[in-house]
Formats: structure tokens, sequence, C-alpha cells
């Protein structure tokens, strides 16, 4: 891996944020006064002057938009309307438990997902494969809120077995990973599934047939090899597919993460937690699409070194 | 064969008969979806003890939920059977337009591809929801703009490798206009495309309304579709869970039946998956 391509990555992770990070601003602006978005109409002039004065609203755009910008560099994201502090005050301590949430979610679509799809590609045709698929056609088309409630309904509602939602405990946990778990493990599926299918059918698979390699070895030395490029590519994408369930599925379980903040933020207007989620969630795919180009620097030195290592 | 009809004829028939009833459910009951009745609350539906006045009950301000359910997929479907359409026509544009401009418009658009695609789109949709308010016209827009950089990025791909065919080539050198080649040309052999990537859309559309109808940033009240119903179902759900199992089964039979079939086409129309 040339540092050069580690450079360009890096500069296009930069780079991404920084886009994020205007669009977020022009967006605001094109209101023409956030003042008056943010403020309810009936207050008083001398409240919304205070308002104006604090976010610097008499200068000229463009110095408004470099204070901005030289605001979040120094980690100042703006008072939130709700509570009066910082948002970055209020963020904070809701991001554990959203990579909490995410991060088993995320485990258990790969123990699952990826095993059920190197099976039913293996059976391909039979009923265990027609059984993978359907649950993985079913995992896209199960609305995740819908799903979440249906669980609600059995585990706390017949059995009364597990808490309906909040954040008490490890078993709170169970229901929210399992809701956004389960769709991802279907896409993960279907996707190894095909990735393996291909593998068997490439010459080197003949090959070690051939030369009589135990289908098991095969399996574990040869497909899951091959399979790790277009795995780690779906591993990625499947960070923005999670940031958006957050949203949904912390809700339906009123889970104290940032998803959960963010739908009552955009209910009460808070412009300023709503601005720092935006690109906390830019900065997070951004990272994830950068930690993949690295490991398929890793995984396949010829892209680090034969293709462009330009970036951006 | 026989196999392959019966993948498209059960989802088809899912499909019809949910159409039917967004359309034609008015027929069903005398009610109005959004008109309460006070004196009829929280009627159970009729496998639960309650009677044909209202076949599936009512909700806790007393109105039908029948009703509510006919207007709440006319609106779910026919809110993203706009946002599905729009999105195809502005991303086919944008990426035939930048298949033949230059640098400058072409990185421009592509940069526009890329940011869209850098943040998850209900985060997006939050966002402007957050800034400008809540209002039919704008949650329109909102849905128009999911996914239209899919279309753009894979129309993009198809023009540029379809403006070096001899034909097209040709077509440039006797002086055809740029507008005309697209048209005439491009449009066509890209459109199968843009087809396949409708039926992926489609449904994810029709999730992302009710998502966020759930939510309680889409459609508001009076009006109301099946995300809202859901929405709304959720909060009684010790007491009537149905008020939120068949708002929801509904919605998921819905995208169920447009994904099978949309599998079903991309088989017939993808290239690449014909041979296999």
């Amino acid at each position: 891996m040339s540092f050069s391509f580690l450079l360009g990555k890096l500069l296009r992770f930069v780079l991404t944020v920084w886009a994020a990070t205007t669009l977020v601003f022009i967006l605001l602006r094109m209101t023409g006064d956030p003042v008056a978005a943010m403020v309810p109409s009936d207050a008083p002039q001398v409240v919304i002057d205070q308002y104006r004065e604090r976010f610097g609203l008499g200068e000229p755009l463009f110095i408004q938009y470099l204070s901005y910008l030289r605001g979040i560099l120094a980690g100042d994201f703006g008072i939130s309307f709700r509570t009066g502090g910082s948002a970055w005050d209020m963020v904070a301590p809701r991001i554990g438990p959203t990579l909490m949430l995410t991060g088993l979610s995320l485990l258990l679509a790969l123990v699952v997902g990826i095993p059920a799809g190197m099976f039913a590609a293996v059976h391909r045709g039979k009923l265990l494969d027609r059984f993978v698929m359907g649950f993985s056609v079913f995992g896209f088309a199960m609305p995740n809120f819908f799903l979440g409630i249906l669980l609600i309904l059995l585990f706390t509602l017949s059995l009364r077995v597990l808490p309906a939602g909040g954040f008490d405990g490890p078993s709170s946990l169970i229901m929210p990973v399992i809701t956004m778990g389960m769709a991802t493990a279907g896409s993960y599926a279907r996707m190894t599934r095909s990735a393996v299918l291909e593998v068997l059918s490439s010459p080197f698979m003949r090959t070690a047939k051939a030369n009589g390699v135990p289908p098991l070895r095969r399996m574990t030395h040869h497909v899951a090899r091959a399979v790790l490029v277009p795995l780690v590519t779906l591993a990625g994408f499947s960070v923005g597919s999670m940031i958006a369930g957050a949203v949904v599925i912390e809700t339906v379980f009123a889970w104290p993460g940032v998803g959960r903040l963010l739908v009552t933020s955009v209910t009460d207007r808070d412009l300023a937690v709503v601005q720092l989620v935006v690109i906390l969630a830019a900065a997070t795919m951004a990272l994830s699409n950068m930690l993949v180009d690295l490991l398929y620097g890793w995984l396949d030195p010829r892209i680090g070194t034969s293709r462009r290592s330009g970036g951006a | 064969m026989r196999r392959l009809n019966l993948g498209v004829a059960i989802p088809a028939a899912m499909l019809v008969l949910v159409v039917a009833f967004a359309l034609l459910g008015d027929y069903l009951t005398p009610h109005h979806y959004s008109a309460s009745n006070l004196l009829s609350r929280n009627l159970p539906p009729i496998f639960a003890g309650g009677s044909w006045d209202y076949p599936l009950g009512t909700d806790g301000l007393g109105r039908d939920l029948l009703a509510r359910l006919v207007f709440g997929t006319r609106l779910s479907i026919g809110l993203a059977l706009v946002g599905t359409v729009i999105s195809a026509v502005l991303g086919t544009v944008l990426g035939l337009l930048s298949a033949r401009s230059g640098k400058l418009v072409g990185g421009l658009i592509l940069g526009v591809i890329d940011l869209q695609a850098a943040v998850p789109f209900i985060i997006i949709a939050l966002a402007i929801v957050a800034i400008f308010g809540n209002s039919l016209t704008l949650f329109v827009v909102v849905l128009g703009l999911y996914g239209w950089e899919s279309y753009a990025r894979l129309v993009r791909g198809g023009a540029l490798s379809a403006h070096t065919l001899p034909f097209v080539e040709a077509a440039r050198t006797i002086g055809v206009s740029k507008m005309t080649i697209d048209r005439r040309h491009i449009l066509p052999t890209v459109f199968n495309i843009v087809i396949v990537q409708a039926t992926l859309n489609f449904p994810q559309t029709i999730l992302l309304e009710t998502g966020l109808s759930f939510l309680g940033l889409g459609i508001q009240p009076p009006l109301t579709s099946l995300g809202q119903l859901l929405g709304e179902g959720r909060d009684s759900l010790a007491r009537a869970w149905w008020l939120a199992v068949i708002p929801g089964s509904l919605i998921f039979i819905t995208t169920l039946a447009i994904s099978l079939l949309g599998d079903a086409l991309r088989d017939r129309l993808d290239p690449t998956l014909r041979r296999s």
C-alpha cells in the first residue's frame, strides 16, 4: 500500500465531511433567516435580536460561513434551542448506546448472514437455499418499524418476557438488535450466496477439486478468502443502512441513542442538534468508506498499487 | 417454466388486490376516513366480536379503520409512485447530461451524486423537514429526491458506453444535435437500466414514506397514510393490536409483492443475468 494511496483516501474523507458540512450550512441559510425558523413566531423582538447576534447573522454570508467552519473545527456545534446547552453535550452521551446497538446488530448479521449465504450457495436450488433466499426477500420487504412492533407484541405484551423499550440491562438489547440485525443478515446472506456461487464456478476451484482438496477445506481456504473482498464492500455499504435503521428502531424501542435524539430534535426543530447529527452521520460513513478502501488494499494488494491512487 | 409463472402470478395477484383495495375500497364502507364518531370509539373488529357497521373496528376517535386503510393505502402507493417517477426522471436527465458534458458540468453532477450518497437519505430527509417545516409539497419533493443518484450513476455508465457505439458516432458526424442523440439513440439503450432501478426504488420509496409518516414527520393529520396509521396504532398496542398490525401488514404485503415482481422483471430485462 503506497503512501499516496493512503493520502488520497484521507483527502477523500476530509472532502466528504467538508462537503456535507457546507451543504448543511447552505440548507440552513436557504430558509432565509434561520432564527425565524428556530424561534416561535410570537417571540419578542429582543429575543430574536439576541439570537441573531449570537449566530452572527449581521455579517456577510462568506464571513458567516468561515466562522461556522471555524466553530466546527474548534468543536463548537452551536447551542441547542431546546435545552440552551451546547448541541455537542446533548449528542455525546447518546453515541455510546447507538454504537452498542449497531455494533451488536452488525455482529449478529455477520454471524447469521454469511454462513447462511454459504450454505445456500453450496446447496443451490435445494430447500435450504429456498429458505435462505425467502428469508432474505422477507428482510428486504419487511419495514423495520413494523418488525419491531410485532416483536413487542409477541415478547412484551403476550409472553411478557422482555421490556418494551428503554435501556436497562442486557434484556433491553435483544429486540432492537434482532430487529436491526435480521434485515441486514438477509442482505448479507443474499450477497454471500452470489459471491460464493461466482467463486465456485471459477477455474481455481475446479483445479482444487481435481487435486482432491476435501470439500470443507475448499470452503474455508479457497472460497472464504475469495469472497472477503465483496463482503468487505457489503459491510461498508451496510453502515449507511444501519445509521438509517437506528433512526427508526431507536424510536420504536425508546433507545437513548443518537437516532431517537434526531427524531425528537426534528420534531422540535432544534436545528443545532440536527446539523450536528447530519455531520456525524456523514463523518461516520466517510470513515467507514475509508476503512473499506484501506481493507481492500490490504486484502488484495493489486488494488493499492496498480490502480489510480489519487483518490477524491 | 411453470414455476416461473407461479412466482410472478402470486405477487401480481397480491399487488392487484392491494391496488383494487386502494382504488375501489370506498365501496366497502360508508364512512369517511377522517370522520370521527365519539359514540363509537374503540370498537373491536369482527374477528374480536365487533359488528358489520365497522368491519375492522374504530380507533380512539371513533374513526372507521377500514375507511382509513383505504385512504392510507391510496396515499402511500400514490406518493411512492410520484416519488419514483420524479427521481427516475431527475436521475436519468442528470445522468445523460453528465455523460455528454465536459469536465466542469459532468464533474459537478458527479460531485452532487457523491454528496447525496455520502449521507443516509433518511437523515437528509429529516434535516430537510427540520429546516423547512412540514408540508405535503415538501414531502413529495423529499420522496422525489430519494434515490435519483442511483439512476444518475447507472444511466451515466450506460450512456458513456452508448456514446462510443458506431451509430451514435455516425449521428454525431452528420451533425445531429446533442439533444436528439440523447433522446433518439442514448435513452433507448439505457431505458432498461432505468426500469430495473425503478423496481428497486419503488418499494424503498414506500418504506421511506411509511417510515417518515410512522415517526410523525411525514404525512400529517387529517391526511393519513399506512405509516401514519401504524404510528397511531402503536400507541394502543396493548388494547387494540389490530390498529397497528393491519396497516403494518398492508405495507409489508405491498412492498413484498412489488419486490418479487421486480425480481422477476429484472431477470427478464437484465442482460447480464439472462445467461445464467
